[in-house]
């Protein structure tokens, strides 16, 4: 029987405003397999965004949705996490909202550690204003702001993520669409903060500056340069060259999650009332 | 049974205040002169199963604030000049949410760093005109450590009545002045709830007029389910560009405020009755202008006071009114002249509007204040 992703999407609220060809309708199913799957209630989820064309995504799913200001849904859903420890905290966004203008907000909830999982759909741009640079924008590369070439050096939103005290990070990319609702499961899963970072497409703005001819070829380079964790074990420094490790790629279930943290925090309070 | 009693700093008292008021969620980031606010929210939310948060900035306190609020908390959080421009983004977005809270700005040298330490009412214009967009604005400007308690409470209060952001902002005198403060018994200052959605979840609309020009605010994670944005939004609380539904839903937020203006602002008259020549002013200010008018009254001068507690809406009734009455309006302030413009607005050039602007970071002393009196002609 096929999947119903009906039964998550808000009746009336498709088609959604991605372009065709952009991999955020492909990370926006596996979201809606992974909360299936783990049979989250609807009224007791929240999935909270910034600004962009990846943060457009809370507006079809049907739970309690919070499209906040740019950069700042981190910080809005701790306000939310801390409120109401019970809830699920799901934060979806894009590369340019989250580490750039939000990068301060998602340092702060890796290092609090706090049980909410943030998928960022890296695209490697600016697509909502038209294909600006973004911190994620491979150097060399163009686009609207940078016609002669990025000079910038790009994140790597994992490692920033595992650096900055994150307790779970996982990479998928848009092309390996069967495994995002897996990583996404194990994320939410998590007791901490997660992150789920998914290699995505932007052929609109970020393809036809960059010579992708089409995005199949876009697709293509996700097959491409993604290795999984384990297969990658297995490589040479030289063979890993130009690849992207996939899967789950860090994990410390040992780290006291934040708002546990701050229950301890009310006991001795009380105690010392 | 005597009150309790205490003698307490105006932040701390501010502190108090909100707890009294419900408060159960602070988010804040330390900045001089509030950073007391935080310190004793820090203490005391704990102790009672609330929530104390220090963010990593100023913008990040503010959306834990609004995403608090809409998980159905009460919330508050504190700061001062640099920090009410880095929150004016977000005030902006619980403006047009439309969600409950209340902002604690004690007003210091500006602009930028300018001078923390040092007292200023230069913030008063920021409240109403920080954010971008057409959006309601209520500020409170109290003028003593108790007022400062019960204007906090007043505060929460406005924020739930009118789901909108509330700031409540005294100088920096008013903020680290001691003085003796009395307690309200529980229950002794009304304490005003959020209204609840009545209908079932499957019909709840979060900005639903049918229930008037101030809806219903159901919270996340008590079974109802909706969606938040700071995009123009209609009624379901989905994003909208048409025209009539955005100049509607506009004019509604602002006309929440507008249309209660006489529940809102508040003033205290001092020696008005016979009055030629009146001082307006707020906050700290207003202590030298009482002392000021005492003084001018025992020297034949018929002097009295207007002073402003609630500076947004602005009284501008009441201005109007004096403005036909008196022979000459005197207006000190820690600023270059903020409220003088308004007092000019409503004054309709009917009588001069005579200013005493400091911004050294010194008090306003009665001497300047009896001295502008006497020029009044």
């Amino acid at each position: 029987m096929a999947f119903d992703y009906d039964k998550w999407i808000r009746p009336g609220k498709l088609p959604h405003i991605w372009c065709p060809g952009c991999g955020h309708g492909i990370v926006m199913k596996g979201l809606i397999r992974a909360m299936e799957t783990l049979k989250l209630k609807k009224e007791e989820t929240a999935v909270v965004s910034g600004i962009g064309c990846a943060s457009r995504l809370p507006g079809y799913i049907d739970c309690c949705t919070l499209h906040t200001a740019h950069g700042r849904a981190a910080a809005f859903a701790t306000g939310v996490k801390m409120a109401k420890p019970e809830m699920n905290v799901i934060l979806v966004g894009g590369d340019g909202d989250g580490t750039a203008i939000g990068g301060n907000h998602f340092i702060h909830a890796c290092r609090r550690n706090i049980d909410m999982t943030y998928i960022i759909m890296n695209n490697y741009i600016y697509g909502m204003t038209g294909g600006q640079f973004s911190p994620c924008t491979p150097t060399g590369h163009k686009a609207s702001t940078t016609p002669y070439g990025n000079p910038d050096p790009g994140f790597d939103i994992a490692k920033l993520a595992i650096g900055a005290g994150a307790t779970f990070v996982a990479r998928g990319t848009a092309f390996h669409a069967n495994q995002i609702d897996k990583l996404i499961v194990e994320a939410i899963q998590h007791k901490g903060f997660s992150v789920v970072e998914i290699l995505d497409d932007c052929p609109t703005t970020y393809g036809r500056r960059n010579k992708y001819k089409s995005v199949i070829e876009m697709m293509n380079r996700l097959k491409e340069v993604a290795v999984p964790v384990k297969a990658a074990e297995k490589m040479t420094a030289e063979q890993l060259q130009g690849k992207v490790l996939t899967g789950v790629l860090y994990r410390d279930d040992t780290k006291p999650e934040y708002t546990a943290e701050y229950a301890k925090v009310i006991e001795r309070a009380s105690a010392a009332k | 049974m005597s009150k309790k009693v205490a003698f307490l700093q105006g932040n701390e008292a501010a502190a108090q205040g909100a707890l009294y008021a419900g408060c159960n969620f602070f988010g804040g980031y330390p900045i001089t002169p509030s950073t007391e606010v935080a310190e004793v929210m820090s203490i005391e939310l704990p102790k009672i199963g609330g929530k104390f948060i220090q963010m990593e900035d100023e913008i990040g306190a503010m959306a834990a604030i609004l995403g608090a609020a809409l998980a159905g908390s009460k919330v508050l959080t504190s700061t001062s000049g640099p920090g009410l421009s880095l929150k004016q983004e977000l005030i902006g977005y619980g403006c047009i949410a439309e969600i409950p809270c209340v902002i604690y700005n004690v007003m210091r040298g500006g602009p930028s760093t300018g001078m923390p330490t040092g007292p200023s009412q230069s913030d008063v214009m920021c409240a109403k005109w920080g954010t971008h967009g057409d959006h309601p604005a209520i500020c409170l400007t109290p003028a003593s450590v108790q007022e400062t308690y019960e204007e906090v409470i007043r505060a929460f209060n406005l924020s739930e009545k009118y789901r909108t952001p509330v700031m409540v902002m005294p100088d920096e005198i008013v903020a680290h002045m001691r003085e003796r403060i009395v307690f309200p018994e529980p229950g002794e200052i009304e304490v005003v709830p959020r209204k609840s959605p009545t209908v079932p979840p499957e019909q709840y609309k979060p900005y639903d007029t049918s229930f008037g020009d101030v809806p219903p605010l159901a919270s996340f994670g008590s079974g109802y389910k909706f969606h938040v944005t700071g995009l123009n939004k209609m009624q379901d609380g989905f994003p909208t560009t048409k025209a009539e539904i955005v100049q509607a839903e506009e004019e509604r937020q602002v006309r929440k405020v507008d249309a209660n203006v006489d529940d809102i602002v508040t003033f205290e008259e001092y020696l008005l009755d016979d009055a030629d020549v009146v001082v307006v002013a707020y906050g700290s200010t207003s202590r030298s202008a009482r002392y000021a008018v005492n003084v001018a009254r025992e020297q034949g001068i018929k002097a009295g006071m207007f002073r402003i507690k609630t500076f947004w809406p602005f009284p501008d009734k009441q201005i109007k009114a004096l403005a036909s009455k008196v022979k000459g309006i005197v207006i000190p302030e820690m600023n270059l002249g903020m409220c003088s413009l308004e007092l000019e607005r409503c004054a309709q050039g009917k009588v001069p509007v005579l200013g005493i602007f400091r911004v050294d970071g010194e008090p306003i002393n009665p001497d300047q204040i009896l001295e502008k009196i006497k020029e009044v002609k």
